[in-house]
């Protein structure tokens, strides 16, 4: 941790703490069980619809204001359909809470991004793409995929709803220190196997460290893989953090983050631009500095990577077969393989290769992205979805609908004989009509497999764009060397 | 939130252990986008049964708590504490409560009393043999007090505190307003708002 003050100016600090030191706002005593927490400055509050009512109502109940309505924003994602959405919303539920969010935004000032409006889109994907997360902020969204913004560089992590209350009152929130790991990837020069994708690679990580591996951690991505990754792919790392119970994952800054960033609406410009480079530039973490946990991951032995199981760590390479629970020793895992095993309806010993789906879905905040939406579609182009399989191609913005559509993807995927939605987080949770029927399999470029996430009975294989698209070809679990 | 200095109430004996937050508030009830009006959501799988301690009269307009072992484990969901509060609860008395609801409860001003088990099952017996007996929880001196009854109770410093200044987390931050606006005075110049396009 970095609560020890007295050091720290003599030691060399990580990004994290580097982050965290210039937004405190008030001190407290550092002991992380004392009463006092340091209390932080808020740089951005991304909103939506689902977790947001409560907070305003609670703004209301004690007569207080949104003290920075010009440093939050929000967005229409959990709820809204992703076909005709110019119609009445049917769910009475989903339709309530936009309303709410709607009014909640007119009466307190907060820009809002409605259905049909170009910057609509998945909270995750928005923020990045109107150039609002930036390197060394303080990010914070009602919603615990925040940790996507971390890919900046930033130190953005997922908040309950008073939290967001308190944050919409104040701009500011009291917490203690979290604790540092690195997860250092490397490859002999720095690229990933060919057909290896960010999603691969953090599926990976998530296996080795488990679930649980990352909590009470910040996670800091690193290495010479990492250093080669685009900005989509980082986000898809980051964003899968806090499925390794992280509170946030974090990635330096340097010249392929900045040159995202260039030209975007809300990036500094001109003068404002340079001083924000020689800030920036210094945020990574030094030499001297030392993290909490280390983890390390060769890079050149990754392979496409899929999940089996019902939570994001129980995943193996695709050329793998299911587990057989009577082979592990630890009972507790045992169990947890074996129910996992019969929620999923799967045989050990069966190659994840010959598994069949029914479904696959293409988007989410993990995978929803320009680039996941290219490279499914070179997959794609000039072949066929599979008779008897559904593909869903759902962008996480309507923003990168349009760049895909002016790209001429969506002509892509409708030849295939997938359906082109508009944007939302559709099939990742389901509260929309996007939704796995009972006994349904998917193969889906999300981020959560538990039971019952993409509809009551579905059954969830977690996978890259590039095994969505060749899966949705084959009708199993597949990688685009399968195909001819 | 408002200041709790001391609490007097009709004590509500619920002889039960492992309350978790389900059954305090159904899952069904967290749909609704409000704050207030959870009160029809608390206990809502017993409210049936006329036998439910909250259905006889004497007991109807409790607002001291005093319920078995485990109370509030579960689902983190605040609308368990709402929901006893949107009740008319003031004070919850238990000998253990879930760790979650208990920091609820106190961001919310919501007494979590902790009182030892044996003092538990003898507000219980009183309760039971005269319904409608008036209880008197006092934060400042932590004592529950009923007839010619006096038993201690145990809560964090942190949280009395906070509660007997009335402070709720916003609050708490706000007491440090002036750190605020010199903090935002200097922040640095480039960084984004929403409202402006810089474009
Ligand atoms: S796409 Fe899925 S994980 Fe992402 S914000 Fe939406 S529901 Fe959450």
């Amino acid at each position: 941790m970095w609560e020890s003050r007295t050091e720290e100016l003599l030691m060399g600090r990580t990004l994290a703490a580097k982050v965290w030191d210039d937004h405190v706002v008030h001190r407290g005593d550092g002991d992380p069980t004392s009463a006092t927490p340091d209390l932080l400055y808020i740089d951005l509050h991304l909103i939506h619809e689902v977790t947001s009512p409560q907070a305003f109502d609670g703004l209301r109940l004690s007569a207080r204001g949104v003290r920075r309505p010009d440093l939050t924003i929000a967005t229409e994602d959990h709820n809204v359909p992703t076909t005709d959405i110019e119609l009445p919303i049917a769910d009475e539920v989903s339709r309530v809470q936009l309303e709410t969010l709607r009014r909640n935004c007119a009466e307190f000032g907060v820009r809002l991004h409605s259905m049909g409006d170009v910057e609509q889109g998945i909270v995750h994907v928005v923020g990045p793409q109107l150039g609002l997360t930036q390197p060394g902020m303080t990010v914070v969204c009602g919603d615990s995929h925040t940790s996507t913004h971390g890919a900046f560089g930033a130190l953005a992590f997922g908040i309950g709803t008073s939290e967001v209350e308190h944050v919409l009152a104040t701009q500011t929130l009291p917490l203690r220190p979290f604790k540092t790991m690195a997860i250092s990837v490397r490859s002999r020069d720095g690229a990933l196997p060919a057909g290896v994708t960010s999603k691969d690679l953090i599926l990976a990580v998530i296996a080795r460290i488990g679930t649980g591996g990352g909590q009470g951690y910040v996670l800091e991505y690193r290495g010479n893989v990492i250093e080669q990754l685009s900005m989509e792919a980082r986000m898809t790392i980051c964003n899968m953090s806090i499925e390794a119970g992280a509170r946030a994952g974090m990635i330096a800054p340097d010249a392929t983050t900045f040159d995202y960033l260039a030209g975007r609406p809300h990036a500094p410009a001109g003068p404002q631009w340079e001083a924000a480079m020689q800030y920036w530039k210094q945020l990574h973490t030094d030499d001297d500095a030392t993290f909490d946990a280390e983890v390390e991951i060769d890079a050149d032995a990754l392979t496409p990577f899929v999940t089996w199981g019902t939570n994001p760590g129980q995943g193996l390479p695709l050329s793998e077969r299911v587990p057989d629970p009577e082979q592990i020793t630890d009972e507790g895992e045992r169990l947890a393989v074996r129910k996992a095993l019969s929620y999923m309806d799967l045989q050990p010993g069966t190659p994840l290769r010959e598994i069949t789906v029914d479904t696959v879905f293409l988007g989410s905040c993990t995978n929803g992205r320009i680039e996941d939406l290219r490279a499914a579609a070179a997959v794609l182009a000039g072949r066929r979805v599979r008779d008897g399989v559904r593909m869903l191609v759902v962008p996480g913005s309507m923003r990168v609908r349009a760049q895909a559509e002016a790209e001429g993807l969506h002509e892509v995927f409708t030849a295939a004989g997938a359906q082109w939605r508009s944007a939302g987080c559709s099939m990742c949770l389901g509260m929309n009509p996007d939704q796995l029927a009972a006994g349904e399999r998917c193969a889906s470029t999300s981020n959560r497999n538990f039971e019952g996430r993409q509809g009551k009975g579905g059954r969830t294989h977690l996978v890259s764009p590039l095994v969505a698209a060749a899966t949705a070809i084959r009708g199993t679990l597949s990688a685009p060397a399968d195909l001819d | 939130m408002e200041a709790f200095t001391r609490h007097a109430g009709v004590g509500v004996p619920l002889r039960r252990s492992d309350v978790d937050t389900d059954q305090i508030i159904p899952a069904v009830y967290l749909k609704r986008v409000t704050r207030t009006g959870f009160q029809d959501g608390l206990f809502a799988a017993w409210r049936g049964d006329d036998d439910f301690v909250l259905n006889h009269d004497a007991y109807r307009n409790g607002s001291v708590l005093v319920a078995g072992p485990d109370f509030g484990t579960g689902s983190s969901r605040e609308h368990a504490v709402w929901a006893l509060l949107d009740y008319g609860f003031r004070v919850v008395i238990s000998p253990r409560f879930g760790d979650i609801f208990r920091g609820n409860a106190g961001k919310q001003g919501l007494l979590a009393a902790q009182c030892e088990r044996a003092d538990v099952e003898t507000l219980w017996k009183l309760l039971e043999t005269e319904p409608g007996t008036e209880v008197t929880v006092d934060l400042a001196e932590q004592t529950v007090q009923a007839k010619d009854l006096t038993v201690a109770f145990s809560i964090d410093r942190y949280t009395r505190w906070r509660m007997l200044e009335g402070l709720d987390d916003i609050a708490l931050s706000l007491r440090h307003a002036q750190e605020i606006d010199v903090f935002e005075a200097h922040r640095l110049s480039w960084l984004p708002t929403t409202t402006v396009s810089q474009a």
